[in-house]
């Protein structure tokens, strides 16, 4: 009975048989239903569990610092220990890969199986955005299924290019090699930049090329042989591409190639060295290679 | 009230807050206002809720410009920038945030929805080419993505003309922004964004490890520009090498 009741007239309401609180407004009566027990109990069981919670967890913010709980939980502590105990699990296949020579691995099938698994999660969460899901890679975005490499296809050079990148200015020992912009920089004329153009289309057997100026042959071993070479080939050591072949990094239209002649430079990867652990891009290096294309 | 005789009414604290409705409102307020209270004024005077790390710098001038350009597009509403102390996250976007990485954002970005992947950390991750292919059309390099393009940022030209007062505001707000940087906010704005500026190693002795734009000669500088620069800057301040998990545990 609560004070309200004592004081004012309570009365059992006659439809309902409820008391009312005898509170009243203009005539309309309050009924007191009294709550369901359940209710009333979960209410009491979540006090109870309140104050247990302020007990054993961190919680109240003091003058210095928080209640530090009976149990010493930190959420800090937590991940750290839930990443150890990850660890843990996987050490003895990681361990394995950490200490197999990056050859062996490939004809050992457990070991290619568990670098395969390891570096496939990894190549999806960091370098499926620019080579593609299943790396097939986007216009200037290189294909790793093939096995046309722009830095080398061995297990060793698509490492390097793993750990340092390509022109990836904030490494210093990252790929470099960059074409220069022809047209822009005024090397060639537009005239010149059209007839090599056709020239590279001829000898990449591309259906729609023109019939070249015989110009454009000397102009391509004049400029471009230094880099991709008098048979068109290209050269691993600086990252220039053969360009006789029917792979394109950025289009075989005309619109395409005479636009890398005008622009020059070349495309940027970032370098993972110290980004990923080492086991992980041993375990990238070898998903890489066992794509379809390594050498 | 015609009946109040019958039945005497509540009488006291109830009654007066039963009765007048500003009073009501008043307990409302105080009742709501201690749950806000007690977890938010601690903030201000416990000196543990931010580390002390080495690395962290105010944002440049370009970068400042690109935040408020994240701001403005609303990235926030599809991008966190908080990686929770939780094993799959630490997995996926590398070591939890701190506090002290977003001590100088204002308002900070931490954000609470993810249907893109956080970006607490994504400075450094892809190259500029990659970010403005992104930001142009998501879809010409993540082809199932749903974000939306941002074509529009590479044809506007950034308008840097309040950034200097924005520091100055910032700086009341406990931003450490000197003289020196505020004077020289807007020669330092187009100077991070080339690649070759003769303004450039100024920027960078005003702001350590700031990163230089990668085109050269660059003659306007474009909201794109902006945000890039941002971007890049996102999480790579303080070096995860040298940093002390264990001083840190609260
Ligand atoms: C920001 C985009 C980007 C990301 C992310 C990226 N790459 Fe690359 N990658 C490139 C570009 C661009 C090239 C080609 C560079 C050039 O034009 O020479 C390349 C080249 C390569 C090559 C050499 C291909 C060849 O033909 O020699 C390999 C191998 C490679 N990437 C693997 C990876 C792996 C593994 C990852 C993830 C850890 C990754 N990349 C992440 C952009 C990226
Ligand atoms: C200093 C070395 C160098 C010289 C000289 C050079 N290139 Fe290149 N070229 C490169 C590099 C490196 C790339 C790769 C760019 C990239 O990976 O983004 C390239 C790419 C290309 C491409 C794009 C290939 C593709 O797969 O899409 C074309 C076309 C091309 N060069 C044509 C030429 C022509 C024509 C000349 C002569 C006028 C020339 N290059 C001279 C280094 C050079
Ligand atoms: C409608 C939701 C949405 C909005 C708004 C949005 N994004 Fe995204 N974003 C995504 C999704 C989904 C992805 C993952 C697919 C992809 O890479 O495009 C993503 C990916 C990204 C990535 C790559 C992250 C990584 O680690 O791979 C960056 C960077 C990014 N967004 C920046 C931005 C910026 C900057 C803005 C504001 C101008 C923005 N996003 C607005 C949904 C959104």
């Amino acid at each position: 009975m609560s004070i309200d009741q004592q004081v004012n007239k309570v009365r059992i309401d006659p439809l309902s048989g409820v008391p009312t609180t005898g509170h009243e407004w203009d005539g309309i009566e309050e009924l007191n239903t009294p709550l369901p027990r359940w209710w009333v109990w979960t209410f009491a069981a979540t006090v109870v569990w309140s104050i247990a919670y302020c007990i054993v967890y961190p919680a109240w913010p003091l003058l210095h610092g928080a209640t530090e709980g009976l149990l010493g939980w930190h959420s800090r502590t937590a991940v750290v220990q839930d990443i150890a105990a990850l660890q843990e699990t996987r050490a003895p296949i990681l361990e394995k890969i950490k200490n197999a020579p990056i050859d062996t691995i490939e004809k050992n099938p457990e070991l290619l199986l568990a670098a395969r698994t390891v570096g496939r999660v990894a190549f999806l969460n960091n370098c499926a955005a620019c080579h593609g899901a299943g790396a097939q890679g986007a216009k200037g975005y290189p294909n790793l299924n093939d096995d046309d490499w722009l830095w080398g296809g061995k297990l060793s050079d698509i490492r390097t290019t793993i750990e340092h990148g390509v022109r990836w200015d904030a490494d210093k020992d990252t790929r470099s090699g960059t074409m220069p912009a022809f047209g822009r920089d005024g090397l060639l004329t537009p005239q010149q930049v059209s007839e090599v153009a056709d020239w590279v289309r001829t000898m990449a057997d591309l259906p729609d090329a023109l019939a070249p100026e015989p110009a454009g042959e000397k102009l391509y071993n004049d400029n471009c042989a230094v880099c991709h070479g008098a048979d068109g080939k290209g050269n691993q050591s600086v990252g220039a591409p053969n360009l006789f072949d029917a792979i394109w990094l950025y289009g075989s239209d005309k619109g395409a190639i005479v636009n890398r002649i005008m622009q020059g430079g070349g495309g940027v990867m970032p370098a993972w060295k110290g980004r990923l652990d080492d086991t992980t891009i041993k375990a990238l290096t070898v998903y890489a290679h066992s794509l379809g294309g390594g050498q | 009230m015609s009946n109040a005789t019958h039945h005497a009414p509540p009488s006291g604290l109830q009654k007066l807050i039963e009765t007048n409705s500003m009073m009501l409102v008043l307990g409302i307020l105080l009742m709501v206002s201690v749950g806000g209270l007690v977890e938010i004024v601690p903030l201000f005077y416990l000196k543990n809720t931010i580390e002390k790390v080495d690395g962290v710098r105010p944002y440049t001038p370009l970068e400042l410009a690109g935040f408020n350009i994240y701001v403005r597009e609303g990235c926030y509403t599809c991008h966190s920038q908080m990686i929770r102390p939780l094993r799959d996250e630490v997995e996926r976007y590398g070591h939890y945030s701190l506090a002290a990485e977003s001590m100088y954002d204002h308002p900070f970005q931490w954000g609470s929805k993810r249907n893109g992947p956080d970006l607490a950390r994504v400075g450094g991750k892809y190259s500029n080419d990659w970010q403005r292919d992104h930001l142009r059309d998501p879809r010409s390099v993540v082809p199932s993505s749903i974000m939306p393009g941002y074509p529009f940022l590479s044809k506007t030209l950034l308008n840097g003309e309040h950034l200097a007062e924005q520091m100055r505001v910032l700086r009341i707000v406990g931003v450490p922004y000197s003289d020196d940087q505020i004077d020289n906010a807007v020669a330092d704005l187009a100077a991070q964004a080339s690649s070759d500026d003769a303004g450039g190693p100024d920027v960078q002795k005003r702001y350590p490890n700031a990163v230089l734009g990668d085109v050269a000669g660059k003659t306007s500088v474009t909201e794109e520009d902006a945000l890039i620069a941002y971007l890049q800057h996102l999480g790579v301040s303080v070096d995860f090498k040298l940093y002390d998990d264990k001083a840190n545990i609260r």
